[in-house]
């Protein structure tokens, strides 16, 4: 950034558009302030009561909450999976579809139509995540040992996950009528709002607690920035990569708890499908450079936000489903453009005035 | 033999596994499971079904051995069958002017990703994802349901066979019936042929190789990096304009839904043909081989009565996941005798 005049405005502009959280933010205000201007219902939130009678806000806002907030959780572990190996993690939806599959056989067994659950929603959680955690762990094996590049190591799961999770339930798909097993994805009775956003904050205090007093920041990005050298300081990358997959294995647990508790079956084929892309999305908006090293929690969960509010944004301007991709795409690529370097520098060069620094 | 086996080439070595595996393959189905795949006829009809797999997997490798990515392939065969199904149906069109269509929609492709892979240095993965989305998407667009095209001069080149003299097989009915490939198949031997000569004979070709295999040598070489990565980028997607028309051509319809995971066939059937996704090492040949053997170990499983949906998926995977483990030893192996 220019630095000829070190005005006291200058320089506040200059430390603000070089902080991490500024394109984040700054998408996130601007997507808000068009909402604003087009339609100010799009801040509406009512409270409404559901089938049961129990107290719900309902509004865009409170949607993008919700489905922003199993976005978040992803987003936390690719965060770490990008840092530590330069790659990302194409597998999640499937995963996602696995750990549904699992979930549901263990509360149902074999039995497609349930009356009582066989065993308590946390005890067939906890397996869910060994499962999905081992599902982690061979992604990171065939990364860290084999010296896959991770997209394509994770292309066998992507390739095989849904397959994988139709053939753990037989192809059936179980229905639950267990209403409590409606509440991790839903509405918990006499809270007004969707447990997704209580999950996903108790997940942020989780990674947020792990980052600050475990050594986990440091040698991740240690690792991403330069494997060889940290392997000469003594760490162990072939485990930190395992590790970073492993955790987001366990946030692919979370999520595919939230996404069958919220419409209490399954179906392989549609459940999660596109949202590893949804996620990259969210850790590149971020500003955290893809291919590895350091890296800012804080910003890919905002980013997170974002994507779920560009989402539901075009979903209000009555964008069918299918078309979303094509302008999730123009967004992509202005982002990306925008915060290349080479664009980045010669933008700088071309206008030095503080003006710029708004643009970059 | 061992010592043959270490002055071989890297590219030789991976093609050479790829080409027996097909092959013990191959005749595995034929002894023990018969019938079917004694037929001349299954074979063609692999070579009909996957012609446009093998033209983007062409396309894929070139883009892989220069070190790049491009996984938008299969949403840009969905556009292309798109919009020539509207243009042919909807404005009763002329053929010859919907290849003209394919074939520009693939170059765009290309040229604007190649444009920001090369000269703006985004990363191949995260360009050709959005191109990927933005194409999905604009199929939607441009038309959501899907149909079946009724254009006369549509079908009658969809229906072209060209018959091969002599490996015909009498059917139930005591008849014989020539064996025949559609036009597809020669448009995908015809590109696997030209790839194949400019990858191993051209200066433009050798350079692609040597771009994957260390960009800052290249450049040292006096090649310029930026404008071969952008070739690649670019020929992916003109082949991506080609095997979306012969996809068309071989479906004969217009549908969001098509051509759905043929990006990740693609990667895949590279992989298997022995192109490294590190960039430097690949061979055309090994490709066309590669999508050979995907989709017979398809057809053996549906025919072994396996035929629950997700067993194709989930052997494709361990096919996949084979054939990267063994890359990725017997590339440390060779490391580690090189070094000694």
């Amino acid at each position: 950034m220019t630095q000829n005049k070190p005005a006291k405005g200058t320089n506040f502009l200059a430390n603000l558009t070089r902080n991490q959280l500024f394109i984040p933010v700054a998408a996130l205000l601007l997507l808000l302030v068009f909402n604003l201007i087009m339609d100010p219902n799009f801040f509406k939130i009512t409270l409404d009561h559901n089938s049961v009678g129990d107290p719900v806000l309902s509004g865009f806002l409170i949607t993008i909450l919700d489905s922003g907030s199993e976005l978040a959780i992803l987003a936390i572990g690719m965060t770490l999976v990008t840092a530590a190996t330069g790659g990302q993690d194409i597998s999640v939806g499937a995963a996602i579809a696995i750990s549904g599959s699992v979930l549901l056989r263990m509360l149902c067994g074999s039995n497609t139509r349930p009356e009582t659950l066989l065993m308590p929603v946390l005890v067939a959680f906890v397996i869910t995540c060994v499962v999905a955690m081992l599902f982690g762990a061979f992604n990171g094996v065939l990364v860290a040992v084999f010296q896959i590049q991770p997209m394509i190591a994770t292309l066998i799961l992507y390739t095989a996950g849904r397959s994988i999770a139709a053939w753990i339930n037989n192809n059936e798909l179980p229905i639950i009528s267990e209403p409590s097993f409606g509440y991790y994805g839903g509405f918990i009775p006499g809270i007004p709002v969707p447990t997704p956003f209580f999950i996903a904050i108790i997940c942020v205090i989780l990674i947020a607690l792990a980052l600050k007093f475990t050594t986990l920041r440091l040698y991740t990005q240690a690792v991403g920035i330069n494997e060889y050298s940290a392997k000469l300081n003594g760490l162990n990358p072939v485990f930190i990569k395992i590790l970073s997959f492993v955790i987001l294995g366990l946030c692919v647990a979370v999520v595919g708890l939230i996404k069958v508790s919220r419409f209490q079956t399954i179906n392989y084929s549609v459940i999660a499908k596109d949202i590893e892309m949804d996620a990259i999305l969210a850790v590149a908006l971020g500003g955290n450079a893809l291919s590895g090293g350091k890296f800012n929690m804080t910003a890919s969960i905002i980013g997170a936000y974002v994507i779920q509010c560009l989402t539901t944004t075009l979903y209000k301007f009555n964008v069918q489903s299918d078309a979303l991709p094509a302008y999730k795409a123009i967004v992509v690529i202005a982002l990306v453009v925008l915060s290349a370097p080479i664009v980045r520098e010669k933008l700088s060069a071309l206008m030095p005035k503080p003006v710029a620094k708004e643009v970059a | 033999m061992s010592k043959k086996l270490k002055n071989m080439s890297d590219t030789n070595l991976l093609l050479s596994i790829t080409i027996v595996v097909f092959f013990a393959m191959y005749l595995g189905a034929m002894i023990f499971q018969g019938a079917g795949f004694l037929k001349a006829q299954t074979f063609f009809n692999i070579l009909n079904a996957q012609a446009s797999l093998i033209i983007l997997s062409c396309g894929m490798s070139l883009v892989m051995i220069t070190g790049g990515i491009d996984i938008s392939v299969g949403g840009v065969t969905a556009l292309v069958s798109m919009c020539c199904a509207v243009y042919l149906d909807y404005q009763s069109g002329n053929v010859f002017v919907a290849v003209l269509i394919a074939l520009l929609i693939g170059l765009t492709f290309g040229l604007v990703q190649g444009f920001l892979v090369a000269y703006l240095e985004i990363q191949p993965f995260i360009v050709s994802l959005a191109g990927m989305f933005f194409a999905r998407g604009m199929t939607t667009i441009v038309n959501s349901n899907p149909f079946n095209v009724q254009n006369e001069a549509f079908v009658a080149l969809k229906g072209t066979r060209i018959i091969i003299p002599g490996l015909g097989s009498v059917n139930k009915l005591g008849k014989y019936v020539n064996a025949y490939v559609e036009i597809g198949v020669i448009v995908a031997l015809l590109v696997v042929i030209l790839m194949f000569i400019i990858l191993k004979w051209t200066k433009l070709g050798r350079s692609f190789y040597a771009v994957g295999g260390n960009s800052q040598s290249a450049l040292m070489l006096g090649i310029n990096v930026k404008r071969t990565k952008f070739l690649s980028h670019l020929i992916c997607g003109f082949l991506a304009g080609v095997g979306g028309f012969v996809y068309f051509l071989h479906v004969g319809s217009g549908s969001a839904s098509h051509a759905s995971g043929a990006e990740m066939n693609a990667i895949a059937s590279s992989i298997i043909g022995g192109t490294m996704l590190t960039g430097g090492v690949g061979n055309i040949i090994g490709t066309f081989f590669g999508v050979l053997s995907l989709s017979t170990i398809q057809n053996i499983v549906s025919s072994a009565g396996l035929d629950e949906p997700w067993w194709i998926g989930i052997t494709i995977a361990a096919m996949l996941c084979l054939f990267l483990v063994v890359q990725s030893i017997v590339m440390t192996v060779r490391k580690k005798q090189t070094v000694q």
